[in-house]
């Protein structure tokens, strides 16, 4: 347990976006009729977003407003999960794994390089560009030491890839995620010792290579995240009895 | 040692195409019609037979756990299937391998199995940090609603839907009912069982929550049939597993292969040995960071077979594989005690021992890591953690006290070593330095 509490400057309002609302309703229809409260993280996590990633109150009460929930319900969840930011952080946040099998690869040595260039945690810089945490394993292990910052994980990290990745954010580049070092996502350094048979691979022939680790270059349209549905959602689940379809 | 052809995971390091195409060249959605029309008793009869044990970290009997739901499906509550994505065993990082680099294994899987459970609907809860493999399923699963793999009006003839819902951070939600509550819109707070989810699950409903591997394995024992699966490791302990095998290693890896397989031989061939060569090894925690330690040593760590029975037998458990490997450099009790500190950040909060016992654990374990503490408190320890195992609403008190209880068991004379060092010291140190550690609130 943490304890965690809502920040003490808090914006006066909020309310989502026309297109945020669209997609909140989407959300909603993936649960059975009456079961909306399942929407409540995603519907959080998309507020987070667009408050500039972290949750102020009024978000929480609009979320809570929109799935018919008491406020406490849904202020519950958000000092519940920790990934939900309840006070704000820079434009680039900083999640540093310094759980056991990362600390044994070096992650202490990573931390030193966040405190000299960003200062304590959860402090965001003055320019507003970094905020970093300590978070607990990210499950990236065998490419430990890593960091996850925003929505990218970045791996095989040393104190100088670390502080090179830093620089490149600040200067407005975009560095790539995944491993530091060569090596092909979570096969061994220097080559897979497993499924070197070729005829594994037969099939049609056709095998086109996965690319770099997933990233914003994934997505389905320029600007919009790959996780945007375009094929209508399916129906809700069948629900229970409370369902007035069930005839 | 296993070979390919015997791999189900064929894409694990990401090397071929993740999508539709890609897998079917692999093998994916190859016959699955027939299978599913195989119906609910024989599918389940054949994973039983196959001996597969869900590889989340209990290890219980896949097809048993699906015999538990009802036979008969009341129109007042539909059945589940709910598949574990939320990976937060420190140690382990295999389904995020599967879910990026090989989805359609765990959808394919996903179909046969809802219609093993009469499930015409699966959610798959991922873990919020995963942000682009999330992307990357729900891309997986738009490909097979638009060819028709699954959905309403499937060709395979079972109406199936399969909806992505994440987490927020919390690794107590990887707990079967906690990840149902924090399904429904809630804390992540486990429930009490019995009731089971197979009875009283998501929504209240007939629910069966298996992890990702597990679900993700099914299409192959079911094409290729339980025999071949069960061919492979030994009675009880069958078919491949995916090892993570992380720490002090040359080089770190996922790997599958067979269960069973000595830890030298896994370490050693894949993994480019323990740092410092085999006699560097201090100790090894076989299953993830819940389970206890293995000590190096000729009746220890070089005679420990990977798989359920053989961990067991070291007084450990597989759990889900997560090999964490600690050579002679390593502060052991330092290590243990960054992992007493993750539990206290992790509970749940909702019972007593748990809640207050981890951060008591964590703030010993921190001084006796300094040795700034007394021999007696050592026995204390343990008796605090036999009072957590087994006095809580689930099972994380447990996966909290074994790797205690593994340290104390096989380090005690280190821990009772530094205490020498420190009080020997003692007029060198002064009682109001700030301790420092690295473990900060």
């Amino acid at each position: 347990m943490s304890v965690r509490r809502l920040a003490e400057k808090q914006p006066p309002s909020f309310a989502f976006t026309p297109a945020n609302l669209e997609w909140a309703k989407a959300q909603i229809s993936k649960y059975p009729p009456g079961r909306q409260q399942s929407a409540v993280i995603p519907l959080l996590w998309r507020a987070q977003q667009q408050a500039g990633g972290w949750l102020p109150q009024k978000a929480i009460e609009a979320v809570a407003e929109m799935l018919g929930m008491a406020k406490i319900r849904v202020l519950e969840v958000a000092t519940f999960y920790t990934m939900f930011n309840l006070s704000p952080v820079g434009r680039f946040h900083v999640q540093f794994c310094g759980t056991t099998p990362c600390m044994l690869r070096g992650a202490d040595q990573l931390k030193k390089v966040l405190h000299h260039k960003i200062g304590h945690e959860n402090d965001v810089t003055a320019d507003g560009t970094f905020s970093w945490t300590e978070v607990e394993c990210l499950g990236a292990c065998v490419n430990a030491p890593m960091v996850q910052i925003n929505a990218d994980y970045y791996e095989d990290l040393t104190p100088e890839t670390l502080t090179r990745i830093l620089d490149d954010l600040a200067a407005g580049k975009q560095p790539q995620p995944g491993p530091q070092i060569d090596r092909q996502l979570s096969a061994p350094i220097g080559g897979e010792t497993t499924l070197t048979d070729p005829s594994l691979y037969g099939g049609n022939g056709k095998s086109t290579p996965a690319g770099t680790p997933l990233s914003d270059s994934d997505a389905k349209k320029p600007g919009a995240a790959a996780n945007v549905h375009e094929a209508p959602l399916p129906k809700p689940p069948i629900a229970d009895a409370t369902d007035p379809r069930r005839g | 040692m296993l070979a390919d052809k015997d791999r189900i995971f064929r894409n694990l390091y990401g090397r071929h195409d993740w999508g539709l195409d890609g897998a079917r060249a692999r093998g994916a959605w190859d016959g699955t019609k027939a299978i599913v029309e195989k119906g609910r008793d024989t599918i389940v009869n054949e994973v039983k037979a196959s001996g597969q044990r869900g590889r989340g970290g209990a290890g219980f009997a896949t097809g048993l756990k699906w015999s538990f739901m009802p036979k008969q499906v009341d129109p007042a509550r539909p059945h589940y299937l709910v598949v574990n994505a939320d990976e937060s065993e420190p140690g382990t990082c295999k389904d995020r391998e599967v879910i990026r680099n090989d989805p359609h294994l765990l959808i394919e899987g996903c179909l046969i199995a809802g219609s093993a459970m009469a499930a015409h609907t699966g959610y798959i809860y991922i873990r919020g940090e995963f942000i682009r493999e999330r992307e990357r399923l729900q891309a997986a699963i738009d490909q097979a609603y638009d060819a028709k793999l699954i959905g309403k009006n499937n060709i395979h003839g079972y109406d199936f839907d399969l909806l992505v819902h994440h987490g927020a951070g919390a690794y107590i939600c990887g707990e079967e009912t906690a990840l149902l509550e924090s399904l429904e819109g809630k804390k992540g707070q486990p429930r009490l069982k019995p009731p089971f989810p197979a009875n009283m699950g998501l929504y209240g409903c007939p629910t069966t929550v298996n992890n990702v591997e597990t679900i993700a394995q099914v299409p192959d024992i079911m094409r290729r049939g339980a025999a071949w699966f069960a061919g492979i490791g030994r009675q009880n302990n069958t078919g491949t597993k995916l090892f993570c095998i992380s720490g002090h290693v040359e080089r770190p890896c996922n790997v599958e292969e067979a269960m069973g397989i000595p830890l030298r031989e896994l370490i050693e061939r894949h993994a480019g040995g323990v740092r410092g060569g085999w006699n560097n090894l201090l100790a090894v925690i076989p299953g993830g960071s819940s389970m206890p330690l293995v000590p190096a040593g000729p009746d220890q760590a070089d005679s420990l077979l990977m798989d359920f029975d053989g961990c067991i037998q070291k007084k450990s458990a597989l759990g889900t594989a997560a090999v964490i490997v600690m050579d002679k450099s390593a502060d052991i009790v330092k290590a243990m005690a960054r992992i007493a500190y993750f539990y206290k950040h992790e509970s749940c909060g909702q019972c007593t021992p748990c809640r207050e016992g981890m951060g008591w654990m964590w703030r010993l374990l921190t001084r006796m890591a300094e040795g700034r503490a007394q021999k007696r408190e050592i026995d204390t320890l343990w008796d605090v953690t036999k009072q957590i195992e087994g006095h809580t609403i689930c099972a994380f008190g447990d996966g909290a006290a074994w790797p205690v209880q593994g340290l104390l068991r096989h380090f005690r004379p280190e821990i009772e070593r530094r205490i020498d060092e420190y009080t020997a010291n003692a007029d060198t140190v002064g009682v109001l330095d700030p301790p420092v550690s690295e473990a900060a609130e």
